[in-house]
């Protein structure tokens, strides 16, 4: 009697502690949707509600009529998209040769490759900034293409190779005894069979893409050409004396910024876990 | 082996004579190079030559858009950093940062993981609700907590004020210097305690369950297994999340940089950095600052490859 009385406390405590882990994952995120539906009489006003009463859209209706805001959400799809395919590409076969060849060599190439998916962004920051002023790339979207490649590239090499690892031999053996060359091998063989793991890392690269602000803040300076981190951080200067900021505009962009990524990452879930930790445990 | 396995293999033998098999050898470590290019060239380029070149510069008094011709002014920059009490300052700053959250994020992320990894229904959604923090930005969560800070109608004041009865008055979590460091490290304890959460519920899954069922025939209690079988066989992977998550606080600029812009009182090494390389034009004295981070890094870098290689033996 006493057992069970004790096991049915222990299982409540267990979901008491499970519900306060997820209101701490979840509340500021509903708090920014919360507070993008709330107009502005209700919003500015104590003691403040934890429900709007009368919710509205306008703050969405001010974001998507901003030109700029949508300008810089299309530049950040250009930058991120095009960083992502051009790591993908380079990445693959960087990642073909390291993880079903054996050469003299390749333990030093894995060694640089994990130590420069550590490498602090901020180390060149000057390099870089000097490079781009004398190539004329300063305030352009490909200074940003060309420089996030030091951390998407570096990241796809490794998580990728530990997917070519896993495949069994048997795979290109056969293909091989077939006469095959290795180009052969990685586009008729491998290449297809590694598709769940180019999704994977490519999303990742995507998402650190997207999300990046160092180099964008350094590398850009008229407001048609920032990205996404930039327009929403650039939401703190834009007061006008005196005012609060514009919480309730900011709010709906960070909802419309985050919505998309929430929901490929959520679709993408398992595989997600699988590339991260593959990149940290395997490691 | 059976009788077939063993008669095959003289077989076949003979077929590749030592010759052909050196230069299979030969061919593959060739187009294992070949493939290797475009990677090694993109590293070249975008993290090699700089890297060099900022070591260059350190030595220079380069400044951007200057007429002025550069000077090799030998190790004036570096003297000048160690007696530079603003960049002491943002060490101290980034380094209190750092072990605040690596701290809270290990143990968050350990008690997280124990309860996901523990089957209950809902596990799916839980894990897929770790993520959310994890996908949004950076800046975009430093945005989202700011608001929450803020004064008169942030949710935080009202929550501890008027609900809880915690305080008896509104505080300004961001302005105020004994309470904005607490709040950065919130910020960036929220994001990432999933992340380390995930790192540890994938050490914990290939412990094999029979280990638990014998330390509780041997009536071991729950307390007792914890420390005694799961944080050991779990080292591998704490030392790596532990490892990550420092040299990623060492780096840290999006949020201190979104809530504090780049306030004196709260400058991280990164900041400092930027700050000086960026908006003062400086990039001699930048890249000194630079070069100094890199070796602070790279000496935690050193320390988690050896850690891990002591690890593996």
């Amino acid at each position: 009697m006493s057992k069970t009385l004790r096991h049915r406390m222990q299982r409540v405590a267990f979901y008491v502690l499970l519900a306060i882990i997820l209101f701490y994952l979840i509340f500021p995120f509903y708090w920014a949707i919360r507070s993008s539906i709330t107009p502005n009489s209700e919003m500015f006003t104590t003691p403040i509600s934890y429900w709007p009463h009368h919710p509205t859209l306008d703050f969405y209706r001010q974001v998507f009529s901003d030109r700029l805001f949508m300008r810089s959400m299309l530049n950040s799809t250009i930058v991120a998209g095009s960083v992502t395919i051009i790591s993908l590409a380079i990445g693959a076969f960087a990642s073909f040769a390291l993880g079903r060849f054996s050469f003299s060599g390749r333990t030093p190439v894995l060694y640089i490759i994990l130590a420069m998916t550590m490498f602090p962004q901020i180390a060149i920051l000057g390099s870089l900034y000097t490079l781009i002023t004398r190539f004329h790339l300063y305030n352009t979207l490909p200074s940003l293409i060309i420089t996030y490649l030091l951390f998407t590239l570096p990241f796809t090499v490794w998580v990728l190779t530990t997917f070519f690892q896993t495949m069994p031999r048997e795979l290109e053996e056969a293909a091989y005894v077939d006469g095959a060359t290795p180009f052969q091998v990685f586009w008729k063989v491998l290449l297809p069979l590694a598709a769940p793991g180019l999704v994977t890392t490519g999303l990742l690269a995507f998402i650190s893409a997207w999300n990046e602000f160092l180099y964008a803040l350094s590398f850009i300076q008229s407001p048609q050409n920032r990205t996404i981190t930039l327009a929403i951080f650039t939401f703190n200067t834009n007061t006008t004396g005196g005012f609060e900021l514009p919480w309730g505009k900011m709010m709906a962009g960070t909802v419309i910024v985050t919505l998309p990524l929430i929901i490929l990452t959520i679709i993408f879930q398992r595989r997600i876990v699988q590339g991260l930790t593959a990149g940290a445990v395997k490691g | 082996m059976n009788g077939t396995a063993t008669t095959d293999i003289p077989k076949q033998a003979p077929k590749l004579k030592p010759g052909r098999i050196r230069t299979l050898r030969g061919s593959q470590t060739r187009t294992a190079w070949l493939l290797l290019i475009p990677t090694l060239l993109v590293v070249v380029l975008v993290a090699l030559v700089p890297l060099v070149q900022t070591i260059w510069y350190s030595f220079t008094d380069e400044r951007l858009a200057s007429l002025q011709p550069t000077h090799f002014v030998g190790l004036k920059n570096y003297r000048f950093l160690i007696r530079d009490t603003a960049f002491r300052d943002s060490i101290w700053v980034t380094v209190k940062f750092s072990v605040i959250t690596v701290i809270f994020e290990f143990i968050l992320g350990m008690i997280v993981a124990l309860v996901v990894n523990s089957s209950f229904k809902g596990r799916g959604p839980m894990r897929a609700a770790m993520l959310v923090p994890w996908a949004i930005p950076t800046v975009i969560s430093a945005q989202m907590w700011k608001w929450m800070y803020s004064g008169t109608y942030g949710v935080f004041n009202d929550l501890l004020v008027n609900k809880l009865h915690i305080l008896n008055h509104n505080v300004a979590w961001i302005s105020q210097s004994n309470t904005s460091l607490a709040a950065v490290a919130a910020v960036d304890i929220w994001k990432t305690t999933p992340f380390v959460a995930l790192l540890l519920l994938a050490g914990l899954q290939v412990i094999p369950n029979d280990v638990y069922e014998a330390a509780t025939v041997d009536g071991a209690n729950g307390v007792q297994q914890f420390f005694r079988i799961t944080l050991p066989l779990l080292r591998p992977a704490i030392l790596v999340a532990l490892i990550f998550r420092t040299l990623d606080a060492l780096r840290v600029f999006d949020v201190f940089f979104v809530m504090f812009s780049s306030r004196a009182s709260t400058q991280t090494m990164a900041i400092y950095a930027q700050q000086n390389l960026v908006s003062f034009s400086d990039v001699g004295y930048g890249s000194t600052i630079s070069v100094a981070i890199f070796v602070i890094i790279g000496i935690f870098v050193v320390a988690y490859v050896t850690a891990l290689r002591v690890e593996r033996t």
